[in-house]
């Protein structure tokens, strides 16, 4: 593990790319374990940018061009591509590295294409690791592509520095939808497809719903830019608000908070999922629940009494009570 | 959790055929696999370094020009020089029957021409993996 851990640190690239499917596959989870608390310490350097919009909005094709302008600055790059996995097969297409394929022999440039695999909130169960991989491997930006967008979708604001939220004209009433839930998660909007009619409308649509917004909460200010991708237009102006709302988010010190919060939700969601799993484990419920489905159904037991029972044993067993 | 076979479609040189790596693309996702699909014109340098660091375990090549006594070998040797020849190459499209054996003495394990099932491709990837 120290070894692997080691490689990473020297930016090996097959090393990086081999710890990321051992997080993903999950089949050793105490290595995967021991290898992120190895890197803990090395990590925090990266800038963490999440992108998100619905599906065909531009994500990939903006990426594509903000990498292209990263590395005129000379600064290393990863990327993280989520796409759903079929709920059927349990496959995937991963397509999104297409549209970044001019990237794919320049050593500063890594894409890793991910599959959701099940996994609710627009991005992988393992995307929360995989960026510590690299962020200790000394990229300078981590930028998170996810699925797409809805009401639930939204676990990247979870995970990144920055939200962008990437929307064209054309959504029709898809925009009055999301006003509600999706509209929050956006630090900077991008009305991509500039070059397509209706962009203009959009953007003083977003403009009233955010203004609606800010009057309610004033520590809020969102900067909104126009680009086009496949035209290569408002590309840099976009950078550059990206860059200073990321300056601002140091300054103030709510980047700081930010990746407290971060920490906090990790933290919790750690303790959760063990505890669930011990739990699982002393109770034995894969074996059991078929002998409580039947004294449930046969009213020998009823379900509060009877789990609170099992779960009363658990934790005195663990000297919780 | 069990390890997912991933697979990168790819194709090499300026053949401008995609119908088939799509079919085949799709129909491996509905057989269960994770797979990346870089699009066309991909030269066997980006062709390798994607499977690297997408940490395939297969990468199927997909060629209807006629090129492929020349791409695929290519690709064999790039990643053999990065030390990632473990990864399994096989590939498909428009290729003479009188080609495959010089093609499977150069590193591509196997080459399913136009008309293949997709179980028998399917079947290929379940004991090669
Ligand atoms: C449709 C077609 C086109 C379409 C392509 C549309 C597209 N986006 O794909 C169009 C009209 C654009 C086209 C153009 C040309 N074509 Co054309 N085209 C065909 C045709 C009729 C069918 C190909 C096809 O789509 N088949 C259906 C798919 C599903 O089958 P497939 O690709 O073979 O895939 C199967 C297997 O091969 C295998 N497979 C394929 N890839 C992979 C990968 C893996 C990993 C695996 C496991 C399996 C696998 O599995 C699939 C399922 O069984 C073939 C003739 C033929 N019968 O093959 C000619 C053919 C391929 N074309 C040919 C030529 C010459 C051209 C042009 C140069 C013509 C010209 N002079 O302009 C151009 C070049 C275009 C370019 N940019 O490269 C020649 C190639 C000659 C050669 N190899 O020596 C062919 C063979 C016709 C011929 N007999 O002359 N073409
Ligand atoms: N007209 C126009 N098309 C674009 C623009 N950006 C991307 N596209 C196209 O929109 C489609 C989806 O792009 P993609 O980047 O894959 O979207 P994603 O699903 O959000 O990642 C592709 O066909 C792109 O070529 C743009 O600025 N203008
Ligand atoms: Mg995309």
């Amino acid at each position: 593990m120290q070894n692997l851990a080691n490689q990473i640190l020297k930016q090996d690239i097959r090393a990086i790319a081999r710890s990321i499917s051992l997080i993903e596959n999950e089949t050793d989870i105490s290595q995967k374990e021991a290898l992120i608390d190895t890197l803990h310490p090395h990590c925090g350097n990266a800038i963490v940018w999440g992108i998100t919009g619905p599906p065909g909005a531009g994500k990939s094709s903006l990426l594509d061009r903000f990498i292209e302008h990263l590395r005129q600055s000379n600064k290393k790059v990863a990327v993280i591509a989520v796409d759903p996995s079929s709920p059927f097969s349990g496959g995937a297409i991963l397509g999104d590295r297409l549209r970044m394929q001019k990237h794919a022999t320049d050593d500063g440039v890594f894409i890793r294409s991910m599959a959701s695999r099940g996994h609710l909130g627009g991005v992988a169960g393992a995307t929360a690791d995989a960026i510590k991989v690299f962020d200790a491997a000394g990229f300078d930006y981590v930028i998170i592509e996810t699925i797409g967008v809805g009401q639930t979708e939204i676990e990247v604001m979870e995970l990144s520095d920055i939200v962008l939220l990437v929307l064209v004209p054309g959504l029709g009433d898809e925009i009055q939808a999301m006003k509600a839930g999706v509209m929050e998660i956006g630090d900077i909007f991008i009305i991509n497809k500039k070059d397509l009619d209706g962009a203009d409308r959009l953007k003083s649509e977003i403009e009233y719903v955010l203004s609606l917004k800010d009057s309610m909460e004033s520590a809020s200010n969102h900067s909104i830019c126009m680009t086009s991708a496949t035209q290569n237009d408002g590309i840099g102006d976009a950078l550059a608000q990206i860059h200073s709302y990321f300056s601002s988010l140091h300054d103030d010190g709510r980047l700081a908070q930010k990746r407290k919060e971060r920490i906090e939700k990790e933290l919790k969601h750690i303790a959760t999922t063990k505890i669930m799993a011990s739990a699982n484990r002393f109770l034995n419920i894969d074996q059991r629940l078929n002998d409580w489905v039947e004294e449930v159904f046969q009213k020998k037991a009823s379900p509060y009494k009877l789990l609170n029972k099992k779960i009363g044993e658990f934790l005195q067993e663990l000297n919780w009570q | 959790m069990t390890k997912k076979i991933r697979i990168l479609i790819a194709k090499p040189g300026l053949d401008g055929h995609d119908r088939g790596a799509k079919y085949v693309a799709r129909a491996l996702k509905d057989a269960g696999y994770e797979v990346i699909y870089t699009g066309i014109r991909q030269t066997p340098d980006a062709i390798v370094k994607t499977a690297i660091q997408e940490d395939v375990d297969f990468i199927g090549l997909s060629l209807l020009s006629g090129a492929h006594n020349e791409l695929f070998p290519k690709v064999v040797d790039l990643l053999k020089l990065k030390n990632a020849d473990d990864i399994i190459i096989f590939g498909g499209g428009v290729i003479p029957e009188s080609d495959i054996p010089g093609l499977k003495e150069k590193g591509i394990r196997a080459v399913f021409t136009p008309g293949t099932p997709i179980k028998d491709i399917i079947a290929y990837i379940e004991s090669a993996k």
